[in-house]
């Protein structure tokens, strides 16, 4: 069993497309049996997930904060809307995806050579800034990028093929909606599977070193700048990945839309989750999806205005994150987690939270390097 | 009893691995070392010791890269390594534990050690994100890698445990081990002692004679009795220079280092 249990976690690959195929029949079986509404919904939640993945890879792999993740989905957003400025453009729809990351991983590549010398509060500071310019390098160009009212975005016809093959496999007419949610559920899968990939490799382990003792991570060998800078790339092709199924779904590219308040929402969806978790990262951005509906659902229920019912949802929201940060701070994915090998002693243990404080046992590294621990002398 | 002050070298044998010579590192005016020269020797056991705030952890701060000598030259295997950075260093065989451990807190012990050999491996950022065969193997040999130094130092029990929720002596071994997976040259260990009881120093002085079969070895510690049972030469700092040098049998005679250590001046000793 244990011997069968090392194979299945050192099979990476074959793992990560196992769950990404049991994964995609989830979500086959969800979307047939869902609406137009629940559809786009639905794919809301998808562009939401793959940009808190992007960004909890970032900050729970790599340590770093950024602020910045709506701007980088705003680029991807607009790249997409210039290339599908209506129904005539003839790019592919998975050419214009590719090229919605492209710039966003250029954008990413530059930021992320900024940011690799910034921590913490200062690295939030530099993205934040990334999240205030962006809207309005949109509202300045008004000519080429809409201005305040945004680019509209044409979804292209779909494919015959794929109309074909929807019909096949569940026997019902694809609707456009639907064909969207597929694209955004399809679009997180694959980038899930690669980010699950990272994480699990060489490459996720050094971001972790770095993130847990820079000091002790250089002196294995490893290049800091690099480290930070190819987790803050990969982490934004994510976001702009989420930027061209927002894009598609919702059909317009406007500056309203990628304001600092999505940039904070990703980052409490993240910390909600568990930060680190990819799982987590869907668990909160269904938190952020649904709870709004479900909350001012209960609030008409209760008899409240409309109005009133809607104001109900931030409040709960903010009730959720303070609970689960004074009672589960590992995040949810974290507790569970937790909760599931103690049940099952003699497993390994989890991964302490990120706020576990450091032991005093052990100074920390920058104390190592400058003074000398007073130990017995001859 | 030979100088290697002057960063000639002093006794003839074979090229030294590590060579500082005249290293002078200040600190805003405070000087930390002062034209401080000395050889690592293939598989030697090199003692640094000295007073509190003698320039020993400055000196292994410059002989890893983490400060830069503002006169000096450092050599390895006689190419001139001057200015490169940690590292740098990491890649041409240099490892080194730190005082205060610094463990990867959130990793698993065995991944701590798979970091520690990250040098090795070879698979690049490509073949990671596809998860690409390469990268498999690279990962399966690398985790053979640090089970078995793991083994060595008989931790692979703890292999899937988080560092923080192990004791301290292990951890201390955990530290080791992440340098020893490297496979360096040479081995840097800053106070590997603290905190360890006698039988556990006993095992730690007999691991250090045994990686000689293997690397290089310099040490900084305050026990006594270990750094004169485990090194091959000693060199005595006080006030970042050099006071003595040589064979533990000749430091532990010599008046300037019990002057150093009881605060006599020479003339009295």
């Amino acid at each position: 069993m244990t011997r069968l249990r090392s194979w299945w976690s050192e099979v990476t690959l074959l793992r990560h497309l196992v769950l990404a195929a049991a994964g995609l029949l989830v979500v086959v079986a969800v979307l047939e049996s869902a609406g137009d509404f629940r559809s786009l919904q639905l794919a809301s939640m998808a562009y939401l997930g793959l940009a808190a993945g992007g960004l909890t890879i970032l900050t729970g792999l790599n340590g770093q904060i950024s602020l910045g993740h709506g701007a980088l989905m705003a680029i991807g957003a607009y790249t997409t809307a210039l290339l599908l400025p209506d129904r005539e453009s003839s790019t592919p729809l998975a050419l214009v995806v590719l090229a919605a990351v492209g710039a966003t991983l250029a954008v990413g590549v530059a930021v992320g050579y900024a940011a690799a010398r910034l921590h913490g509060p200062y690295l939030a500071g530099a993205t934040l800034a990334l999240a205030v310019a962006v809207p309005g390098v949109a509202l300045f160009f008004k000519g080429r990028l809409g201005g305040e009212q945004g680019l509209r975005v044409v979804l292209p016809d779909i494919p015959e093929w794929v109309l074909d093959l929807a019909f096949f496999v569940t026997g019902q007419e694809l609707t456009r909606s639907r064909y969207v949610a597929y694209v955004a559920w399809l679009t997180l899968v694959v980038t899930f599977v690669l980010l699950a990939n990272l994480s699990r490799s060489r490459v996720g382990r050094r971001w972790r070193a770095v993130r847990d003792d820079a000091v002790a991570a250089e002196l294995a060998g490893i290049h800091l700048g690099r480290a930070r800078v190819s987790a803050f790339t990969v982490s934004a092709a994510a976001a702009g990945a989420a930027g061209a199924m927002m894009a598609i779904t919702v059909r317009l590219a406007a500056p309203s839309g990628f304001t600092l308040n999505l940039s904070l929402t990703l980052l409490t969806a993240v910390v909600l989750g568990g930060l680190g978790s990819l799982t987590g990262a869907i668990i909160g951005a269904a938190l952020l999806t649904f709870l709004p509906q479900v909350v001012t659902g209960w609030g008409t229920d209760a008899g409240l205005s409309d109005i009133r019912a809607a104001e109900l949802a931030p409040l709960v929201y903010g009730l959720v994150m303070i609970l689960v940060i004074l009672l589960a701070p590992s995040g949810i994915v974290g507790t569970l987690r937790r909760l599931a090998v103690r049940r099952t002693r003699g497993g390994p243990e989890p991964a302490p939270p990120a706020t576990d404080a450091a032991d005093p046992a052990a100074p920390s590294s920058s104390d190592a390097l400058t003074t000398t621990s007073k130990g017995t002398s001859p | 009893m030979s100088h290697p002050l002057t960063g000639e070298s002093p006794v003839a044998g074979p090229s030294p691995r590590l060579a500082l010579s005249d290293v002078t590192v200040t600190f805003g005016g405070v000087t930390a070392l002062s034209e401080v020269g000395l050889l690592v020797r293939p598989h030697q056991v090199l003692g640094v010791i000295g007073p509190n705030g003698a320039g020993k952890t400055t000196l292994f701060n410059v002989a890893c890269g983490f400060v830069r000598p503002d006169r000096g030259r450092l050599e390895w295997r006689d190419q001139e390594v001057t200015g490169l950075r940690p590292r740098d260093l990491a890649g041409l065989g240099i490892a080194r534990t730190l005082q205060g451990l610094g463990l990867f807190d959130r990793v698993t012990v065995l991944e701590n050690v798979m970091i520690g050999a990250d040098r090795h491996t070879r698979s690049g950022f490509l073949s990671s994100l596809l998860a690409l065969p390469g990268a498999s193997r690279d990962e399966r040999a690398l985790r053979e890698r640090a089970r078995e130094v793991l083994d060595g130092l008989g931790i692979a029990a703890h292999a899937d445990r988080y560092p923080a929720s192990l004791p301290y002596a292990v951890r201390k071994r955990v530290a080791l081990a992440r340098a020893l997976a490297a496979e360096p040259d040479l081995l840097l260990l800053d106070e590997p002692a603290s905190g360890l009881s006698t039988s556990e120093m006993d095992d730690l002085g007999r691991l250090v004679r045994e990686l000689t079969e293997r690397m290089s070895v310099m040490l900084v510690e305050h026990h006594m009795d270990l750094v004169m049972r485990v090194c091959d030469e000693i060199t005595v700092l006080d006030f970042g220079r050099v006071i003595a040098h040589g064979t533990p049998d000749q430091v532990r005679d010599d008046p300037a280092v019990l002057a150093a250590y009881l605060g006599e001046t020479v003339g009295e000793a």
